[in-house]
């Protein structure tokens, strides 16, 4: 019986034609020495930038921690010669979006665009004039300041956000991926402190560029060159320190909340490492495959004990997290941490089953499309490619390398990267 | 995971309506009553389906809200010839990714697959429009299951439990003052009939809608479609009692307790939304009003609320001009430093009282009027997007046929037209408050992480 499916699935898994959907990447470098990725793309009369510096919160001072999303920020409220309020009505006249965030590694600007020329080329300046020209009008600094610290102790009551910032700190303790903004930290910087950490980050060989969509190469280069030429040339990358691991632990915080929330997890994979690709195809099976994961089975699916459960391996710059994540009714989070516990166990015990394996490999290679059926989503997977400095050809050997996991494979990573005496839990909010 | 939007959604941009007609729709309507939509869009190797039920929670009774997204849950559980899970699982094999939600106005089921799977897509929702299995004990999980969701989204949540109580004190009649994922004392109470009841109401061809989005040809998934769907029988739906809400007499206030820092304040006008496409003036201009007030990081609310008189850290507003009953207008903020949320709610009156008296400037009006053009452009760039746009207003009772035309009306909106809406709907007597009241956490719960 078990044979029979075996196959079956075996053969549904052949004749799947594997699509190898992956648009060409190219790739130069601007005279100011940013590193720039293009995938030109005329389907839609649309264009998106992402301009990532090495400038996200690892990078921030202990006792200025905050600083990171405070000067990205600043940097579109005011350039020279226009104000917070022009450079907003000018983008909102051509119909522009600037966004933008900030994580561990990465202080990221995206602007989409029209590509008409009218529209584009008033997107453009704006975009130039804020990686070149701002000017953190003090006035501003202060309101945003405020309304940083309004937003801070507004998260310091929510239980998400408690249960987040007590598992980075319990995963990293004083490595700067464990460092959090706090009240005190906010209320000391001044605006000083912020033209400071621009001017010491926001830096050519800090930068990378990421464009994707209306645009022959030979405009997307002008672009590059115009957005980029003003950036100053030093200061270079800087490397952040290797973590250690630490020693397994759990931690309870009260919380009046209806729902326990729940982080299990230690720091496990770093960008462009080869275990990579046994983790992620072993984790669809454990716990990222959404509603067929095996987390989800057994704490949703056969318990009803929370509406939603994940595991999840984010790789950054340096070993980022491995997580486990749900929320239950507080009076069941002891059942419900049991039973994802035992879930983890399990797997690393034993690994995926074969008919496990397959599915997992199926799902991936078969969904694959799916991820860049987008300019968004295209921009999103470049912007990484080319900030972590992956392979160019990473989209186009994706299904080969997930096709290649074997595994023993996954049983070895596991092994390696998700080891139990590493692996550190918070609960807010259990009883 | 399962999404269950509710209508106000404050931090998307309130222009929420049609795509300008530059990929090509086909529409067919089978001998059954399903209605077939498709869209295509042929940028990538991909497609989306979604089965729309004209069925959501305003079509509850008392005793059995929240059933219309129980029942959502359940049809991930099982028919006779697909076991229970086994319709995710099918979907993940076939590399593809699903979910389902439900509105006040409807509930959809999608999924996004290579194209070279809609056929199956197809047959696995055809087979569960009518043939679902309601297994008594699954009912019983799943419910636990919605509990932690209701927990979760709203339970947990200061700001849902705001909104939560302003829309049940706005509505007094009309179903929207319930809230989607319903109450929780009837989620407790649900027994698996009355789920049973709800989709043997409500679960066929001749109340859905199936929209296809993506690499197809369109002759191809009408055949697909009469293939898999083709064979359903159509049945009597129930009556829908139009429910009118009486005329509202006066200003209504109401407070909300939670734990919280931050004050919030919303106020909600009652409003109309689109009937009559082609007649209509006043939602066009009600849309353009909510650009102006907040649509873009330049908008009157940035600008004046939060920039210069900092008398708030975030304020928003919000306004559908689609959905199957009554429109509302919503307003929210939560107070700057030192500000408390009456002098927030004062500014925020005192915007609308601005264009109350000296309209909108023609550049304001231009520059909405531009967002919504790139707004239109950029959501052709999610398949998704684009499903779930045709969902909607065929759900709401606008064919997707004339969304080009609400388009036009919307660039036809005059700054006249927005100082109207602005004077004749934003009084106290369609008005209601509500206010956060931030309750400080226990001690124990604060210290740690503050310091982390």
């Amino acid at each position: 019986m078990t044979a029979c499916k075996c196959l079956l699935l075996l053969f549904l898994f052949l004749v799947t034609p594997v699509t190898s959907a992956a648009p060409p990447i190219e790739r130069w470098q601007t005279a100011s020495g940013v590193r720039v990725l293009f995938v030109e793309s005329h389907a839609l009369p649309i264009v998106d930038i992402q301009v990532d510096f090495a400038a996200g919160t690892a990078y921030e001072n202990f006792a200025q921690a905050g600083i990171a999303s405070l000067t990205r920020e600043l940097v579109e409220l005011g350039v020279a010669g226009m104000d917070e309020t022009q450079i907003a009505s000018r983008m909102a006249d051509v119909g522009a979006q600037l966004s933008g965030e900030v994580d561990r590694d990465r202080a990221s600007i995206i602007l989409r665009t029209l590509s008409m020329g009218d529209k584009r080329r008033v997107a453009f300046e704006l975009l130039r004039a804020i990686l070149s020209t701002p000017q953190f009008p003090a006035a501003v600094f202060e309101r945003e300041k405020a309304r940083s610290l309004a937003a801070l102790k507004e998260a310091l009551t929510r239980p998400e956000a408690l249960v987040k910032r007590a598992f980075w700190s319990a995963m990293y303790g004083s490595h700067p991926y464990g460092r959090h903004e706090t009240t005190e930290s906010l209320a000391t910087l001044e605006r000083a402190d912020v033209l400071a950490f621009h001017a010491a980050h926001y830096t050519a060989p800090r930068a990378r560029l990421a464009i994707v969509g209306d645009l022959s190469r030979a405009q997307a280069e002008a672009v590059a060159e115009e957005l980029t030429a003003a950036l100053a040339t030093s200061p270079g990358m800087t490397a952040i320190a290797v973590p250690e691991l630490p020693s397994s632990s759990e931690q309870r915080i009260a919380h009046p909340a209806a729902q326990a929330h729940l982080l299990l997890g230690l720091p496990a994979l770093k960008r462009g490492d080869p275990d990579f690709f046994p983790l992620i195809v072993g984790n669809y099976t454990l716990g990222g495959g959404g509603f067929v994961s095996r987390l989800m089975k057994a704490v949703r699916d056969q318990r009803g004990f929370a509406y939603s459960v994940h595991s999840h391996f984010q790789p950054l710059a340096q070993l980022g997290p491995f997580e486990i994540g749900l929320q239950t009714k507080k009076e069941q989070a002891q059942d419900a941490l049991a039973v994802t516990r035992e879930v983890l166990a399990s797997f690393l015990r034993e690994g995926p089953s074969d008919e496990e394996l397959l599915a997992a490999k199926q799902n991936l290679i078969g969904s694959f499309p799916l991820h860049l059926d987008s300019n968004r989503e295209i921009l999103r997977s470049v912007a990484v490619i080319g900030f972590y400095e992956l392979p160019l050809d990473y989209l186009d050997r994706y299904s080969d390398n997930i096709e290649e996991v074997t595994l023993s494979d996954i049983k070895a990573a596991f092994a390696r990267r998700v080891r139990p005496e590493h692996l550190v839990t918070v609960i807010v909010a259990g009883e | 995971m399962r999404m269950r939007p509710t209508r106000l959604i404050p931090l998307l941009l309130a222009l929420t309506l049609a795509a300008p007609a530059l990929a090509e729709t086909f529409e067919r309507q089978l001998a059954n009553g399903l209605r077939v939509i498709v869209k295509e869009d042929r940028r990538a190797p991909t497609v989306v389906h979604m089965v729309c039920y004209r069925a959501g929670s305003m079509d509850e009774t008392n005793g059995r809200t929240g059933v219309a997204h129980v029942l959502e849950h359940m049809m991930f559980k099982g028919t006779p010839t697909v076991g229970p899970g086994e319709f995710n699982r099918r979907v993940a094999d076939a590399g593809g990714r699903d979910n389902a939600f439900t509105s006040h106005d409807y509930t959809a089921y999608f999924q996004q697959v290579p194209e070279h799977k809609l056929g199956e897509m197809m047959q696995l929702e055809a087979d569960r429009m009518r043939h679902l299995s309601l297994d008594p004990a699954e009912f019983a999980q799943e419910l636990r299951v919605v509990m932690e969701e209701r927990r979760l989204r709203t339970e947990d949540q200061p700001q849902s439990l705001l909104f939560e109580q302003l829309t049940a004190t706005a509505f007094q009649a009309h179903p929207y003052r319930v809230p989607v994922i319903g109450w929780m004392n009837d989620l407790e109470n649900m027994v698996p009939a009355d789920a049973r009841s709800w989709y043997d109401n409500w679960y066929a061809p001749n109340n859905a809608t199936v929209v296809v989005v993506g690499d197809v040809d369109h002759q191809a998934v009408f055949k697909l479609a009469a293939q898999h769907y083709g064979t359903l029988q159509p049945r009597q739906l129930p009556v829908r009692k139009p429910q009118d809400e009486p005329r509202q007499l006066g200003i209504r206030r109401l407070v909300v307790k939670a734990p919280a820092d931050l004050p919030l304040v919303m106020m909600a006008y009652k409003v109309p939304v689109i009937r009559n496409v082609e007649q209509d003036v006043d939602p066009y201009a009600l849309e353009l009003l909510a650009a102006v007030l907040a649509g873009h990081d330049a908008a009157r609310f940035s600008t004046s609320l939060v920039r210069r008189q900092r008398l708030a850290v975030e304020a928003e507003a919000s306004y559908d001009s689609t959905a199957r009953g009554p429109g509302i207008f919503y307003l929210q903020g939560s107070p700057g430093e030192g500000k408390t949320v009456s002098e927030l709610e004062a500014g925020l009156r005192a915007e609308i009282v601005a264009v109350q008296e000296r309209s909108v400037t023609a550049d304001e009006l231009a520059r909405a009027k531009a967002q919504l053009i790139a707004g239109q452009i950029y959501k052709l760039d999610s398949m998704f997007a684009q499903a779930i746009e045709i969902g909607q207003l065929e759900a709401v009772g606008i064919p997707y046929a004339q969304h080009g035309r609400l388009l036009e009306k919307l660039q036809a909106v005059t700054a006249e037209q927005v100082q109207a809406v602005a004077r004749k709907y934003f009084n106290e007597q369609g008005l209601t408050v509500g206010e956060l009241d931030p309750q400080p956490l226990p001690p124990a719960a604060r210290s740690p992480a503050a310091g982390s």
